[in-house]
């Protein structure tokens, strides 16, 4: 790592930062509503973006600066495992065409904000409710703090925020600043925030991949030599497993762990709540499935930037820290100036998902948590002042995090998020194609899920560490290495199906289905659908 | 996972199974991890199981379209007469 501050890279940084920051104030009045004050407008942006807007904003909600530090990480660190984000991001299309658009239009008609909104509606279940709901806040958390790990990894490597000897506050310092003003804007702008500096962000990424994918491989002499080294460095043996460190393609033990990893992802993504309030503040239905057709242009560009991990080897990039292989590539390779554009996409990237997550996390709260539970007559505006502060105190949470424990805490927790979540598709994915599921069978199935999969979690050592050392272990019965938060959706799905079989032998009670089957498919225009719902819906729906 | 009941809804007619058919050929693709775990042939120096995947990104795309377009086609045929 080179010594002191990169000036002119951090330059362009700051630069690009003070441009977002004036955009996330000055959003509060694009396409501003009459009634600013509720969750809507705050929470869904009005539910008016287009497809454009909607391909941005989705597209800044799911890939992330940690996605884009973390997919190259794990391949500088193991090679070809690591490129399981490839087939993983490929079979989120197909399912987002499916269900999602069902998702929106009984969301439309109901005026649900969340997805436990729908699965009280759908189940008539407080409780199946409340469960979906801190299982979204709790896998949303971690989330956002390694948002934050990914603006400090590009901080070290610009030589701010690093070092040994300056105390901590010095230390902490740009990213409180950072933090600050992400917070400020979220405050006051809403969801509008985001999806106006995605835009900046998406273009900034899309500019430093299409660079990086030329020019490094000809600075490194061509693929075949970047492979090449890539392929003699993996094979070295890792003194700390005795096995070698990795492999340019997996071999035959491992292909069930890729398969699996990529298929559990795919069902756990949809179920964050940040992804699904993108899709809800879209338009209409059709915006839904045509930016199926187009999002995957998001994931080429996963896919390039995980090539940039075997980049890394071949260039020689040595940290101990994974997480700062790219950036360093980047710091190695690039002229500062921009080297400082990069660091600038991937500091911008961490901020839009950051914001959506805590909007979502926060809107979760107060929907499923503050009106059902503690004040079920809390007006519109009430709704919104609560949604405001609890996504601020998300935000602090996840800072406190950051800054006091240690990286691979947040790390591994944001693994149990991800098999945690899938514990909710049951619930939400079931429920919108069929109302067979008993909801007490849901609840149990679910609560079975979450334990298998934090406990078998908890059991997987790596050289390391003693537990949560990965995410994958033996499947039971089956034998092969499996992604944990898969088997315990099975597990799930198996102990729903068998006890709504038992319940309704039993008679118990099914609770209410406040939908009707045509709720599922109405577009916007359609008779009942409104384009832009009155404010007072939102709120006053139940 | 892609037989949704939208589709099932109803009757099946061809074009849905092609829809189906389209939205469900990723997964087997992908989920059949060793149809691509080698190495040649390579494509400018990147090994198959690089290329193959991102090339897969590409071939999703367009089945995904291609369920689209048809898609709208029979909501357009289901509607005819009726008027909106």
């Amino acid at each position: 790592m080179k010594d002191g501050v990169n000036g002119v890279a951090l330059a362009v940084f700051i630069l690009f930062f003070v441009v977002v920051t004036v955009m996330g104030f000055l959003a509060s009045r694009w396409r501003r509503a009459e009634n600013e004050q509720t969750l809507d407008e705050w929470g869904l942006g009005g539910r008016s973006f287009g497809t454009w807007i909607t391909w941005f904003l989705i597209g800044g909600d799911l890939y992330t600066a940690y996605t884009f530090v973390a997919v190259p990480a794990a391949i500088y660190a193991a090679g070809a495992s690591g490129f399981y984000a490839v087939p993983y991001t490929i079979l989120i299309y197909p399912m987002m065409f499916v269900f999602l658009p069902r998702l929106w239009s009984v969301s439309h008609k109901h005026g649900y904000v969340t997805t436990s909104d729908f699965v009280r509606g759908r189940f008539g279940s407080k409780g199946l409710s409340l469960a979906v709901a801190v299982t979204g806040i709790l896998a949303t958390m971690p989330y956002i703090a390694l948002q934050l790990v990914g603006i400090q990894a590009v901080l070290d490597v610009m030589g701010v925020g690093g070092g040994e000897n300056t105390n901590w506050f010095v230390k902490d310092l740009p990213l409180l600043i950072a933090f600050g003003v992400l917070a400020a804007y979220t405050y006051s702008s809403g969801l509008r925030a985001p999806a106006l500096i995605a835009f900046v962000k998406d273009t900034l990424i899309y500019i430093v991949i299409a660079v990086a994918i030329i020019y490094i491989p000809i600075k490194l002499g061509g693929f075949d030599d970047i492979f090449a080294e890539a392929s003699a460095a993996l094979s070295q043996t890792n003194p700390a497993t005795g096995a070698p460190r990795g492999a340019v393609v997996p071999g035959e033990a491992s292909q069930w762990t890729y398969a699996t990893l990529a298929l559990g992802s795919a069902l756990a993504l949809f179920m964050y709540p940040h992804s699904v309030t993108a899709v809800l503040s879209s338009r209409s239905r059709d915006v839904i499935r045509r930016n199926s057709t187009i999002l995957p242009l998001y994931s080429l560009m996963l896919g390039l930037l995980g090539l940039l991990g075997f980049m890394a080897i071949a260039a020689g990039i040595r940290v101990d820290n994974g997480q700062l292989a790219i950036p360093q590539l980047f710091e190695n390779m690039f002229p500062d100036w921009f080297a400082g554009v990069a660091f600038a996409a991937i500091g911008i990237g961490a901020l839009v998902p950051a914001a959506i997550m805590s909007i979502a996390a926060a809107n979760l709260f107060t929907r499923n948590i503050y009106k059902d539970f503690i004040k079920p007559d809390a007006t519109p505006a009430q709704e919104t002042k609560v949604s405001k502060l609890v996504s601020l105190l998300v935000k602090v949470g996840a800072l406190v995090f950051v800054l006091t424990m240690d990286n691979t805490a947040a790390i591994n927790f944001q693994l149990l998020g991800g098999l945690w979540i899938l514990q909710t598709f049951p619930a939400l994915v079931g429920g919108l194609f069929t109302r067979w599921f008993h909801r007490w069978a849901l609840l149990t199935g679910w609560a079975v899920g979450m334990i298998y999969g934090t406990v078998a979690a908890y059991g997987v050592a790596s050289p390391t560490q003693n537990h949560f050392g990965g995410s994958s272990r033996e499947i039971p019965g089956i034998g092969e290495i499996g992604y944990i938060g898969l088997t315990a959706f099975v597990l799930n799905l198996a102990v729903t199906v068998a006890l709504t079989f038992v319940l309704k032998a039993m008679k118990a009670p099914e609770g209410i289905d406040e939908t009707s089957p045509e709720d599922y498919t109405g577009e916007a225009g359609d008779p009942g659908v409104k384009t832009e719902l009155p404010p007072a819906t939102a709120g006053a729906a139940h | 996972m892609s037989q949704a009941p939208e589709v099932s809804r109803g009757t099946v007619t061809p074009t849905r199974v092609v829809i189906a058919l389209c939205l469900f050929a990723p997964f087997v693709a992908m989920l059949w991890v060793g149809s691509y775990t080698k190495e040649d042939p390579a494509f400018i120096g990147i090994p198959f199981f690089y290329w193959y995947q991102m090339a897969w990104v590409v071939i999703s795309t367009v089945l995904t379209m291609v369920a689209y377009k048809l898609w709208q086609r029979d909501q357009r045929a289901r509607k005819g007469g009726a008027g909106k």
